[in-house]
């Protein structure tokens, strides 16, 4: 269970004059709980962007399970099993919790006859399972855009385990949400790892929360890979400390 | 696809005007009959425009690509010349069909027209569906006034002279009820055919492609498939019943084929109108719309414009939801919609504390 299903190898990638990431490389192994830190604006998100093929990259190379996926679209990588949530929660505001449930299964067999497979039956069992795991089945029949910020968090990382990912990469998935719902969502994530076997990628502001949850933590600086190490190693690393945690 | 008591009263009563109207008025038979057509026509630009959110302008096109497919293959199965002969000849010749030829000729004509319509669609979701928002709308208009252009350079389809079809073989009333159950059939399939189409995982696929595309991209939807598929159905409806509606006008040139003022936007108003991104909303807009149309165009002539564009304005500025999405959000549990009571806050505690 340690090989790596993401590899990102010298991964370089800039936005006209600014670079946003310079020959980053990086491992996720299979199963584990990885977090990605680092001051505002130095590249995590591209890098985020980058692996799931949301843009060319520079150079380097970036695989998954094994196969480079640099050259490949979006929706191409997500049907190989690789889901992210964005930092700007998204979901399909105008539908209910239970639509945006069953509308987010796998695609990664799609065939002509499962686009028009009716909604009721498995799917939607599942469907209303998970939003029982993230705590959002008394609001399952509620217009998604009318919940709360944190329950639209929720349901974005209900929605991806819906998909049933092997990897999922979760874009600050505590931003904007008060700190009695963030235990849950830690819980939540752990048990998503450990029950529902999924590797997670987790890029995260609040040490509290990474520290506690990541097994491994790279840690990016103006563009740069600074260090890498267990949470407590990066801790007492003096340069992370002044790139990052001193800085405030 | 289960039907509560409301769902089949309100069929019950459309069923029945359907059957009863002609009957009981013959003398707008074919009124009605372009109120399917309508109703038809709104339906399917729903399936892209208000399930997808992609408004396209140009639906049109096969409407008339229809018209003139089922021409030449009305044409051309039975007489010899073939089209080019027929059309050069400017209406001098005037073959005679056996009712048989005539009818095996039309059934031909449409269902080639629907799967000519359908193919050209699948041409155009090559390249248009790179486009998003007021630039598909545009560039699918475009697309609508370049066939309609081309068409006319044609000389085997007539030209700017257009083609007359072939003689109805039956006296006038029989050709009226023909073209009316023609009409009311295949709204009545289109109609089934979308309410179960939205039943299934494609609606739900359509409505999240609506509500955030990229989302829907990240998430590993196979968002052009569906795209093609939806426009491809109202692309076959639209050149079915473009077919039916060259042989009910009889004569056909570029006006009638590529109506782009009139039905190519009456389409998107209807829909608007009635609640776009709904099974109903397309059906009840088209059937306010006909009916304010065909009443001031008798009893309001030279005002009907200023009327239809009232409606528009009225819909566009104080109900940009259309009737049913307004109804919607005014009694919500007529809908099945669920709507919040409980205090929020309350609830995420609650939530945390289990």
């Amino acid at each position: 269970m340690s090989e790596a299903i993401i590899q990102v190898d010298d991964v370089s990638k800039s936005y006209g004059g600014v670079k946003a990431n310079v020959d980053i490389s990086l491992q996720v192994k299979r199963g584990s709980i990885t977090g990605i830190i680092g001051p505002n604006g130095c590249g995590k998100t591209t890098l985020f962007n980058s692996i799931v093929g949301y843009h060319p990259i520079d150079k380097g190379s970036i695989k998954f399970e094994g196969k480079e996926i640099s050259h490949l679209l979006v929706g191409d990588i997500a049907r190989l099993g690789m889901l992210r949530t964005f930092q700007q929660t998204r979901i399909y505001s105008k539908m209910n919790c239970v639509d945006n449930m069953q509308i987010s299964v796998s695609h990664r067999a799609e065939s002509k006859s499962s686009m028009f497979v009716s909604r009721k039956g498995e799917i939607r069992e599942r469907a209303e399972h998970l939003l029982e795991f993230a705590g959002l089945y008394s609001k399952r029949n509620l217009i998604s855009g009318d919940l709360s910020f944190g329950q639209q968090k929720l349901l974005e990382f209900a929605m991806a385990l819906m998909n049933e990912p092997k990897t999922l990469l979760l874009d600050e998935p505590t931003a904007g949400i008060n700190p009695t719902l963030i235990n849950g969502l830690i819980d939540r994530l752990r048990r998503a790892n450990e029950e529902l076997g999924i590797t997670l990628c987790v890029i995260e502001h609040n040490m509290r929360v990474i520290m506690n949850l990541a097994e491994h933590i790279y840690c990016l600086s103006n563009g740069h890979m600074l260090a890498n190490g267990k949470p407590e190693e990066l801790q007492n690393d003096q340069r992370v400390i002044d790139a990052y945690l001193g800085g405030h | 696809m289960s039907m509560n008591k409301k769902t089949m009263f309100t069929y019950g009563g459309l069923a029945l005007f359907g059957i009863l109207g002609p009957m009981l008025f013959p003398q707008y038979t074919l009124s009605i009959a372009y109120l399917w057509m309508m109703v038809l026509m709104a339906s399917t630009w729903d399936t892209l425009g208000g399930q997808m959110g992609y408004n396209s302008l140009g639906n049109i096109t096969f409407f008339g690509v229809g018209m003139y497919v089922s021409a030449i293959v009305q044409i051309s199965f039975f007489y010899d010349g073939g089209v080019g002969e027929y059309t050069s000849a400017m209406g001098s010749i005037k073959p005679e069909f056996t009712a048989a030829e005539y009818f095996w000729g039309l059934g031909l004509g449409i269902l080639a027209a629907g799967i000519v319509g359908l193919a050209l669609s699948l041409v155009f979701s090559s390249f248009m569906f790179g486009l998003r928002g007021p630039y598909f709308a545009i560039g699918s208009l475009g697309l609508a006034i370049a066939v309609a252009e081309v068409t006319i350079t044609i000389d085997y389809v007539g030209g700017a002279s257009g083609i007359s079809m072939p003689l109805f073989p039956g006296d006038i009333e029989f050709r009226s009820t023909f073209f009316y159950i023609l009409c009311f059939a295949f709204t009545i399939v289109s109609h089934f055919l979308l309410r179960w189409l939205y039943s299934t995982q494609f609606g739900l696929a359509a409505n999240a492609i609506r509500d955030d595309e990229d989302k829907a991209e990240a998430m590993g939807i196979p968002t052009l498939a569906y795209k093609r598929i939806g426009w491809a159905i109202a692309a076959f409806f639209m050149g079915c019943i473009g077919a039916v509606a060259g042989n009910m006008a009889g004569f056909i040139d570029k006006e009638v084929a590529y109506p782009i003022p009139t039905f190519g936007i009456f389409m998107v108003a209807m829909a608007l109108l009635g609640g776009k991104g709904t099974l109903w909303g397309p059906v009840l807009g088209a059937i306010i719309f006909h009916v304010v149309k065909e009443a001031t165009w008798t009893y309001l002539l030279n005002l009907q414009w200023v009327a239809l564009g009232l409606i528009l304005i009225i819909n566009i500025v104080y109900f940009q939801q259309g009737i049913m999405g307004w109804l919607k959000t005014k009694y919500p549990e007529l809908f099945g919609i669920v709507v919040d009571t409980s205090n929020i806050a309350d609830d995420d505690e609650k939530e945390v504390a289990r």
